[in-house]
């Protein structure tokens, strides 16, 4: 029995230590926000955060994460980062099939907690592991500026 | 209205009371076929219907399936427009299952593909919305008693302009119905649209950004167990043993399952599945495993050592052959034997995965005399006969429902996820999901075909074009995917789509087609279908002609286009904001290409950089786009982008090989695909235009390899003539 | 051995005489301790295909001197060795000399196996005439002259096969002596951790000291601290021999084979008695400095930061920071995670690291699996060149300065 910490919520679990915790959470769970898409972390689709760190859950297994901080995309919209993120998504109209749009936020939704106002190249290099097989990279660069200059403002006043 | 509304009608009047219900003959311009007309529907076959009930609820049933391409979204701007109702005012019901009355007027199916959404319904959903806002405009002016003229409409409601009395379309709903359907009903001039050219926060995306939306991936049951396919990893094979006990004692694993090779004929529609095993679980993890320590093994059955030198041998040899005539004007040869200069090209186009970012999956669910799917599909009929015929059911016993899409790009034109699905819940009894791993997707897939073709053109002394001869060899998709749309001699007219309506007035010109099948490998659409290949040949060779003729690529391309102000037009605004004239450093190129396919004209300029040592960096890509009216720019240009970049990233690095009869690639590692860091800034100019629509989803991407190829042989000299590019990294190397 | 042979045959006469009724069961004795060693001897790595059924011969080794497959051991009578006696059996495990006479070429590590007891091969004989018979010929063996001339083998044998069985060292413990039997003759570990000579003949002054072969490096096992194994505890090592998986990086290539086809199925006793061994063979050194272990961030989840602006920007000029932000990240994090200061890293050829970034690796033995994909098919030289330079930097003694050449070289090693 494996207790987890999720979006604020405790989960108990009675899976495999080994499980990786995508499944725990799509399959155990029934959070089905975080998606699949290659299993092997070349892809994204699966990211969330542990301890406020973006992982890709589909290569971590459930016993690394016990007792840890767990956060998915939907739980990410109640923090300052992810509702920024998840509003500038919305204004630049970001997501064409939307499939690798919950990892795509949850790795800038890191990518800002680390790094409040980051450069190009750090931006490049964050969300390089986030395939979207619909290549919305423009809008997607687009949109995390967004959200960076909406929170300097929200600072500010 | 006619019966076959009236039983809508009656399916959809619920406890909520009086409905108004408004089928709408779609597609009228299709000629009505013998069946609907027995069936009474000659004249009026609806095709997708206006809900509205007494409590202002207002449905749109959509026959498209969302991909992606914001269907959802322009489909209820459509409606919304002219039946005056807020976007946010309107729900969005998938259709269910009907040939009849989905077929696509384009596509002669119940089929979402071919870039045809709003072509097909830009007309037809909007007389639908006007004709419903006439009945209730009528019914209000009963229950008033005024003249109908005296009233107007907004916001779902109709109001009175004398007394601003107000009657919301809910309350309307019943008397509405009693009306005559207007044939004719009045629509909006462009000046009057509220919504069609504006770009509303497209309804799906809410739910993208949240993680709420609901992909077939996603659905849960009660009781539901999950699995995991491998299927015969050579093309043709056959499960030889299995020993499932190292798998039955892995915690969670429920049922091992074999499905032998099975044909399927739905309609035509023809789909062969190799033998496979699946392991049934109570969690993906745990029927992932279990299929991990299956280890069964398999006779690698008649293709194991089939290898693609074989499989280009065989076009290279087809190519030999005279093939079917797609278009043929003036005299080709004679024309030939008088030029100057004469140039000859081979070109070769890899088999491609479609790799959608959700892999393939479906729920099934069959117990006694019931199927229920869930999953996403570009065809509910086919899928609802497919699931019919394994559960050995009627059709109608077979509920599809159809969700979101974590991209298609052709794939789900198949039916392979929900045959598996199906067959696998009637073995175990019980609500499957069976989610495709990646390696499976992309080993398992319905390949682009691997194209070989060969073009010569003849040119006098002054550079001028003489002759075009373009014979294309490779696998037909229509003989297996709808054989009633071949040609009677055997053409298959998606093979020569965009090599037979080229914008370019070329004098003399020969187009044929050879077929020539691979053994077992399966072939399937793509997006950007036929022209995707036949666009990347063409332009790559008109560049080539260009150059021999010592013309400017774009310059040349003006001369074949007087007669074709569109495609001018947009080669005209390509040049113009991608500063074509500007000159760039060495080892940088721009390439154009110019589309002209679903009815849109598309020019591309890509610009890159080459390394030293081969590599290629794309730098900036500009595109123009006469796509006649639109309805949702924003939408437009996204499809743009995004089909470019998608064009741009198989013509650098994608390609699926055969090794030993099975595919090599298996996973993102190997099929690469581009990444943010890869992708340079795109712009897309938007020509304003009102003429009839054009496709957007695929059109981006038949524009992308061609401008690229160009742009790589202007910074380098090199002529790219085989995908992926990356295959050619020795040609494009500096020379010392 | 003379009395372990009589021991041997007054054995079986008792079984004849007494016991047939339960022949079976005994027989199936035989064929389970068969199994245990022919696992312990790795038959089913060299002996299988890829794709190709087990023990059914064909797989390919690509020798300086030309490809030799291997054959099929499996108890088909026309294909396999279903003819084979007990000596002839024996006669090819000590003497490479196969049925009809011919020497076998040392590909087949005989000159390890030359330590087993006759009663041990004869178990492993057992084992694989109790097999499904697979009728499967494999194709012919190339090779350049004069390594075509097979007697040229007796000159070979003269110098390199001792010939001789396992002698039990009275001094040391019987542990030790087990792991001695295991790691020089089942285990036939110097067969590829030992350097060759020109003649392909193990170097014996450099026993156990690493060498390269078919693309990889089998590393240094001697107790050298700075470039041995010395630096790892028991612990750590049974972990490795057992699973592939350590502190000190994972098993990749032949060597994550040899744990997921061999080693992970012997004993807690053999493997320890192997440890045991391998602590007192005498160091040697080499050129890939051993794994250091502080500061190789080796937790699940770390604080992954990404590098600065100004350093990416820079960086940004070759491919391999991008490559590394794509395709690594994922699992190595920024910190690289299960990368640092191991010595595929190290190394300043990165042998192993190339492949393993060409081909991956997969060990089943691992907990919950452990699997990297590999990336030779997506990218260019170039690209992994630059790849391997990055991270040998960052995360390793020293980058390495690989160019397009050397991956274009190393993609055409191994198999
Ligand atoms: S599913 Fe985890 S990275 Fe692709
Ligand atoms: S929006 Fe479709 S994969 Fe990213």
């Amino acid at each position: 029995m494996a207790r987890l910490q999720i979006n604020g919520a405790t989960h108990e679990v009675d899976v495999p230590d080994d499980m990786p915790l995508l499944w725990v959470l799509r399959d155990v769970i029934g959070l089905t926000g975080t998606k699949f898409g290659c299993g092997i972390a070349q892809c994204g689709a699966c990211t969330a955060h542990v301890d406020g760190k973006a992982v890709r859950t589909c290569v971590t297994r459930l016993g690394t994460v016990a007792d840890r901080v767990v956060m998915t995309i939907e739980g990410i919209g109640a923090t300052p980062h992810g509702r920024a993120l998840q509003n500038a998504w919305l204004m630049i109209q970001v997501p064409q099939c939307g499939y690798c749009q919950p990892g795509q936020i949850m790795s800038a939704a890191a990518l800002l907690s680390e790094i409040e106002s980051p450069s190009d190249a750090q931006i490049d290099a964050a969300m390089a592991g986030n395939i979207c097989r619909c290549c919305t990279y423009v809008r997607i660069r687009k949109a995390i500026k967004l959200a960076v200059s909406s929170q300097a403002t929200a600072k500010r006043t | 209205m006619n019966a076959r509304v009236s039983r809508r009608h009656i399916l959809r009047t619920g406890a909520a009371g009086a409905t108004l219900v408004l089928g709408f003959g779609l597609y009228q311009m299709r000629p009505a076929s013998a069946e609907a007309s027995s069936a009474g529907l000659a004249l009026f076959a609806p095709n997708a219907f206006i809900r509205i009930d007494s409590e202002d609820r207002i449905s749109l049933v959509i026959d498209k399936c969302e991909v992606g391409q914001g269907v959802y979204t322009s489909l209820s701007m459509l409606l919304a427009e002219e039946l005056d109702v807020g976007l946010d005012q309107v729900a969005i019901e998938p259709a269910p299952p009907d040939e009849q009355l989905y077929a696509d007027p384009i596509l002669h199916l119940q089929a979402t593909g071919n870039s045809t959404s709003v072509r097909s319904s830009w007309m037809e959903l909007r007389r639908a919305g006007a004709a419903a806002r006439q009945m209730l405009i009528a019914a209000a002016a009963a229950e008033w008693r005024v003249d109908p003229s005296r009233c107007r409409t907004e916001r779902a409601s109709v109001l009175d302009n004398g007394t601003q009395r107000r009657l919301g379309y809910g309350s309307l709903a019943a008397t509405a119905a009693q009306q005559p359907v207007p044939q004719n009903p009045r629509l909006k001039q462009p000046e009057q649209f509220k919504l069609i050219g504006k770009s509303p926060l497209r309804v799906d995306l809410p739910g993208k950004v949240d993680g709420t939306a609901q992909y077939g991936i996603d659905v849960r049951l009660p009781g539901m167990l999950f699995a995991t396919v491998a299927s015969s990893p050579t093309f043709g094979g056959k499960l030889d043993s299995l020993d499932d006990s190292p798998t039955r004692s892995i915690k969670g694993v429920h049922h091992v399952v074999t499905i032998r090779a099975q044909e399927f004929d739905v309609g035509g529609y023809k789909l062969h599945l190799d033998d496979a095993v699946a392991v049934v679980a109570e969690n993906t993890w745990a029927a992932q495993q279990g299929l991990a320590a299956l280890e069964p093994a398999w006779d690698r059955g008649p293709n194991q050592h089939l290898g693609m030198d074989d499989i280009v041998h065989a076009l290279e040899a087809a190519s030999e052959r005279g093939g079917l005539v797609a278009r043929h004007e003036g005299d080709v040869d004679k024309a030939l034997s008088t030029a100057a200069t004469r140039l000859e090209a081979r070109n070769y186009m890899p088999f491609l995965a479609h790799a959608a970012m959700e892999p393939l999956s479906c729920v099934a669910d069959v117990r006694g005399d019931n199927c229920e799917i869930w999953t996403a599909t570009q065809v509910q009929a086919r899928a609802q006969e497919i699931a019919a015929q394994l559960a050995g059911l009627p059709p109608e016993k077979v509920t599809v429902h159809n969700l979101f899409s974590g991209g298609a790009f052709g794939r789900r034109l198949e039916l392979d996820g929900v045959a598996l699905a199906v067959a696998i819940s009637k073995q175990v009894g019980a609500p499957v999901k069976l989610v495709f791993t990646r390696e499976q997707d992309i080993r398992h897939d319905l390949y682009r075909p691997f194209y070989h073709d060969r073009l010569r053109a003849g040119l006098d002394a002054n550079g001028k074009l003489l002759a075009w001869h373009h014979r294309i060899v490779g696998s037909s998709i229509f003989a297996r995917w709808a054989p009633q749309a071949m040609r009677s001699d055997g053409l298959d007219p998606d093979a020569v789509d965009g090599a037979i309506q080229m914008p370019y007035a070329f004098p003399n010109l020969l187009v044929e087609y050879v077929r020539e099948e691979p053994p077992a490998i399966p072939t399937a659409f793509w997006r950007g279908v036929g022209d995707t290949h036949n666009a990347w040949v063409i332009e790559s060779f008109v560049d080539e002609i260009a150059a021999v003729a010592k013309q400017d690529p774009i310059q040349f391309r003006r001369g074949l286009l007087s007669h074709a102000p569109r495609a001018l037009a947009v080669i005209n605004l390509a040049a113009e904001k991608s500063r074509w004239d500007k000159i760039l450093p060495p080892r940088s190129g721009r390439g154009i290409a110019l589309a002209y396919v679903f009815d849109t004209y598309l020019a591309t300029v890509v610009e890159v950089t080459l390394s030293d040592a081969g590599l290629v960096t794309l730098q900036r890509v500009v595109c123009a786009v006469d796509c006649g009216s639109i309805v949702h720019p924003d939408t437009a240009i996204a499809q743009i982008e995004g089909g470019t970049l998608f064009g741009l990233s198989a013509a650098l690095w994608n390609e699926v090989t055969l090794r030993n009869g099975r595919v090599e690639q298996s996973n993102f590692n190997d099929y690469r695909t581009i990444r943010i860091d890869e992708t340079p800034e795109v712009e897309v100019h938007l020509v304003p235009s009102r003429e009839t629509p054009g496709g957007l989803g695929e059109t981006g991407t038949v524009a992308a390899a061609p401008a690229l190829t160009n742009a790589i042989f202007a910074a380098s000299g090199y002529r790219v003539r085989q995908l992926p590019i990356i295959k050619s990294i020795e040609g494009l190397k500096r020379r010392a | 051995m003379k009395r372990t042979l009589s021991l041997m045959a007054a054995f079986a006469l008792f079984v004849g005489l007494v016991l047939s009724a339960a022949a079976a069961d005994v027989r199936s004795d035989l064929v389970q301790r068969g199994e245990y060693l022919t696992r312990a001897a790795d038959c089913v790595s060299c002996h299988t295909a890829p794709d190709g059924k087990q023990f059914a011969g064909a797989r390919a080794f690509k020798l300086p001197f030309g490809t030799l497959y291997s054959p099929n051991i499996t108890p088909d009578a026309n294909t396999g060795i279903g003819q084979w006696s007990d000596d002839d059996f024996v006669r090819a495990m000590h003497e490479g000399i196969g049925k009809d006479g011919q020497r076998l070429y040392p590909a087949f590590p005989y000159p390890s196996y030359t330590l087993l007891s006759r009663d041990d091969v004869l178990a492993i004989k057992a084992y694989l005439f109790s097999l499904e018979p697979v009728a499967n010929a494999p194709p012919h063996n190339h090779l350049t002259f004069p390594f075509n001339m097979r007697w040229l083998m007796v000159l070979w044998d003269w110098l390199y096969n001792p010939g001789q069985r396992f002698e039990v060292d009275a001094s040391r413990s019987h542990e030790w002596n087990r792991g001695a039997y295991l790691v020089e003759g089942l285990g036939h570990c110097g067969e590829c951790h030992t350097p060759r000579n020109l003649l392909y003949g193990l170097d014996p002054h450099k026993r156990f000291a690493g060498a390269v072969m078919a693309g990889w490096h089998a590393y240094n096992i001697t107790p050298d601290r700075t470039t041995g194994i010395g630096g790892w505890s028991e612990v750590d090592l049974a972990r490795y021999l057992s699973t592939g998986d350590s502190p000190h990086g994972a098993a990749a290539g032949p060597m994550a084979e040899a744990v997921d086809n061999s080693l992970r199925y012997l004993s807690r006793d053999d493997v320890g008695a192997m440890v045991t061994y391998l602590r007192t063979i005498p160091p040697q050194t080499s050129n890939v400095p051993a794994a250091h272990l502080e500061g190789a961030g080796n937790a699940p989840i770390s604080a992954s930061r990404l590098p600065p602006a100004d350093e990416l920007n820079r960086l940004h000029a070759s491919a391999g920071v991008r490559i590394f932000a794509a395709a690594c990240t994922g699992c190595h994090g920024w910190d690289g995670r299960g990368l640092a200061g191991t010595r595929d890293l190290n190394d300043p050829e990165a042998t192993n690291l190339v492949q393993v970034v060409l081909k991956g690796f997969h060990l089943s033995a691992a907990r919950g699996r452990l699997n990297m994909p590999g990336f030779g098919a997506g990218y260019a030289d170039r690209e992994l060149a630059d790849l391997v330079n990055y991270v040998t930097g960052r995360f390793g003694a020293k980058a390495a300065t690989l160019q397009a050449d050397d991956l274009a070289k190393r993609r055409s090693e191994g198999d």
